[in-house]
């Protein structure tokens, strides 16, 4: 099912473990960006004649699954961009544009990933606005007493992650939403993480945007994904200008597309949007009961195995029960360097990260240069996790 | 001493005993661990090099003509490299270590078995080392 998966590095069998940065492509993803090259290559949107229509409908069909995917309203409310990091300077852009006005204060956390940091912070400094940031505690959760001094009568907007690609830990954005929602702020949620483990209801959760990349959720790479309100959508002036977003163009006016089209200028990359079709189907597939128990239990190994460990430090222990987090592990080994370890792991096989994963405020705040991290897939097995653990023990052990 | 080309032969034919990726990895570790010297004192920005993925320091001076390399890193594979290059370059004088064409790092495959950031971290430490040779010859 995964093409990628059955090959060799160095002479052993790959054991994928960095899906949080990417993950595999399911073979209907690939034959669909296929199908889409090969036979129904044509701009979309443009013309009347029949390969157009076909890659177009791919491309519509695509937005249609993933509206039911999410549970959104309409299919207006869902815009296609190239992955989470372009979302996120949308609305920090339109949403600043529209909104923001000097000394208005705009709330992220300390848990970020820098692509929903940096936009904001951008748009901060070109609106003279300011950047509040709700903190973690130790242990890598949010600290949410401090929401109600942190927001404020300025703030416009607070923008958090679903799940940190760090910690793991499912952070309980209906709550944060609810309470921004009293004080009438909208809240931006970064979805990268979160769509690929949770069961995502954008209107259960009432969030205001929601962003998420189709290559983290086995799909064709540069695809992404912005569930905006319609109200906002709407509100917002377009983000750029070009072919397809107009209504009427002239020297004097140009007006602008109906939702969405408003938000996709030029021509987009539908072959691989179209992949988030059959991405969409086989994650359903996943959620059949039979397979969500196993891959419970693979992660159930990997958390107690990590931290039970006497030499490892795991960062994201959930406070709860194990649903609170995804299959993400980012630890320290005492005295022992994360390159290193990764330097080894990949000789034997294995692919994880090392490194600050683009989260240098929470790496500052855990006191770190940086983390190994391990992240597993559906497809990745319990075999799989015990020859990692396995050589992480002889990896730790040619560094004593 | 011997000579810079025969040092660099023999750790060409060091490494050639090593059939494993881990037993080089292993050389490389004991190699770093040999490494001792560095002041912590001596640990600042401008001695870092820049272009790797884990610090790398590097300082030098003179014995006669002869330039003698310190270093550190808080990696200990990346350690061992740099240790490696220094237990080649140190002591010479700069225009042996420009008579070099630093194929070593080749000939053990050292360049090609590391991931393009952390080979260009090995790129990165052989420029600095160049640099230092150029600016006193
Ligand atoms: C939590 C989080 N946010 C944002 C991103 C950025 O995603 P992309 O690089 O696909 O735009 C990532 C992935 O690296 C992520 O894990």
């Amino acid at each position: 099912m995964f093409p990628a998966l059955s090959r060799k590095v160095y002479g052993k069998n790959i054991v994928y473990f960095d899906n949080a940065a990417t993950t595999q492509r399911v073979k209907s993803v690939l034959d669909k960006w296929n199908e889409v090259s090969i036979h129904s290559n044509a701009n979309i949107h443009r013309a009347v004649h029949r390969l157009s229509d076909e890659a177009t409908r791919a491309y519509e069909e695509a937005r249609d699954a993933v509206r039911s995917f999410i549970n959104a309203e309409s299919r207006e409310e869902i815009v296609f961009t190239s992955g989470t990091t372009a979302a996120v300077n949308l609305v920090a852009f339109c949403f600043g544009e529209a909104f923001i006005e000097e000394g208005d204060e705009v709330v992220v956390t300390e848990a970020e990933h820098h692509s929903n940091l940096v936009p904001w912070q951008m748009m901060c400094k070109r609106k003279k606005a300011f950047l509040r940031v709700l903190p973690i505690n130790d242990d890598g959760h949010l600290v949410l007493d401090k929401l109600d001094s942190i927001l404020s009568p300025r703030t416009k907007i607070m923008a958090v992650t679903h799940v940190s690609n760090v910690l793991g830990i499912v952070n309980p954005v209906k709550g944060i939403i609810a309470k921004c929602h009293d004080r009438g702020i909208p809240v931006f949620v970064d979805g990268a993480q979160g769509i690929v483990h949770c069961k995502v209801d954008v209107r259960e959760m009432d969030c205001d945007f929601y962003a998420f990349s189709g290559h983290k959720l086995y799909a064709a790479t540069g695809t992404g994904v912005l569930y905006g309100k319609k109200k906002w959508l709407d509100a917002m002036p377009p983000y750029m200008g070009g072919g397809e977003m107009v209504g009427n163009v002239s020297f004097a006016e140009t007006t602008y597309a109906p939702l969405p089209l408003k938000y996709e200028a030029g021509t987009q990359n539908f072959a691989s949007i179209a992949t988030l079709k059959p991405a969409i189907e086989f994650v359903k597939l996943l959620n059949n009961n039979k397979l969500t128990k196993y891959t419970d239990s693979v992660k159930e190994y990997m958390l107690n195995t990590l931290a039970l460990h006497s030499k490892v430090r795991l960062y994201g222990v959930p406070q709860g029960t194990s649903k609170d987090k995804i299959p993400v592990f980012s630890f320290s080994v005492d005295g022992v360097h994360h390159e290193d370890l990764a330097l080894v792991l990949d000789k034997m096989g294995i692919a994880v990260r090392s490194g600050q994963m683009c989260a240098e405020p929470l790496m500052e705040r855990l006191g770190l240069t940086g983390v190994l991290r391990a992240s597993l897939a559906p497809y990745n097995t319990l075999e799989e996790v015990e020859y990692f653990v396995k050589c992480l023990n002889i990896a730790i052990g040619m560094f004593a | 001493m011997e000579t810079l080309k025969e040092a660099e032969n023999a750790i060409v034919e060091e490494f050639s005993m090593y059939d494993e990726w881990l037993d080089k990895y292993e050389y490389l570790i004991e190699l770093g661990k040999s490494l001792t010297d560095y002041p912590e004192s001596e640990k600042t920005d401008d001695k870092l090099i820049k272009g790797c993925q884990s610090r790398v320091w590097l300082d030098y001076k003179f014995d006669n003509d002869k330039i003698v390399f310190s270093a550190d890193s808080d990696a200990i594979i990346t350690k061992g490299i740099i240790s490696l290059l220094i237990g080649l370059y140190s002591g010479r004088t700069p225009a042996e270590i420009l008579s070099s064409d630093f194929s070593v790092v080749e000939k053990i495959g050292l360049r090609e078995n590391l991931s393009p950031t952390r080979a260009n971290g090995l790129v990165s430490m052989i420029a600095k080392i160049k640099e230092i040779a150029a600016e006193n010859v």
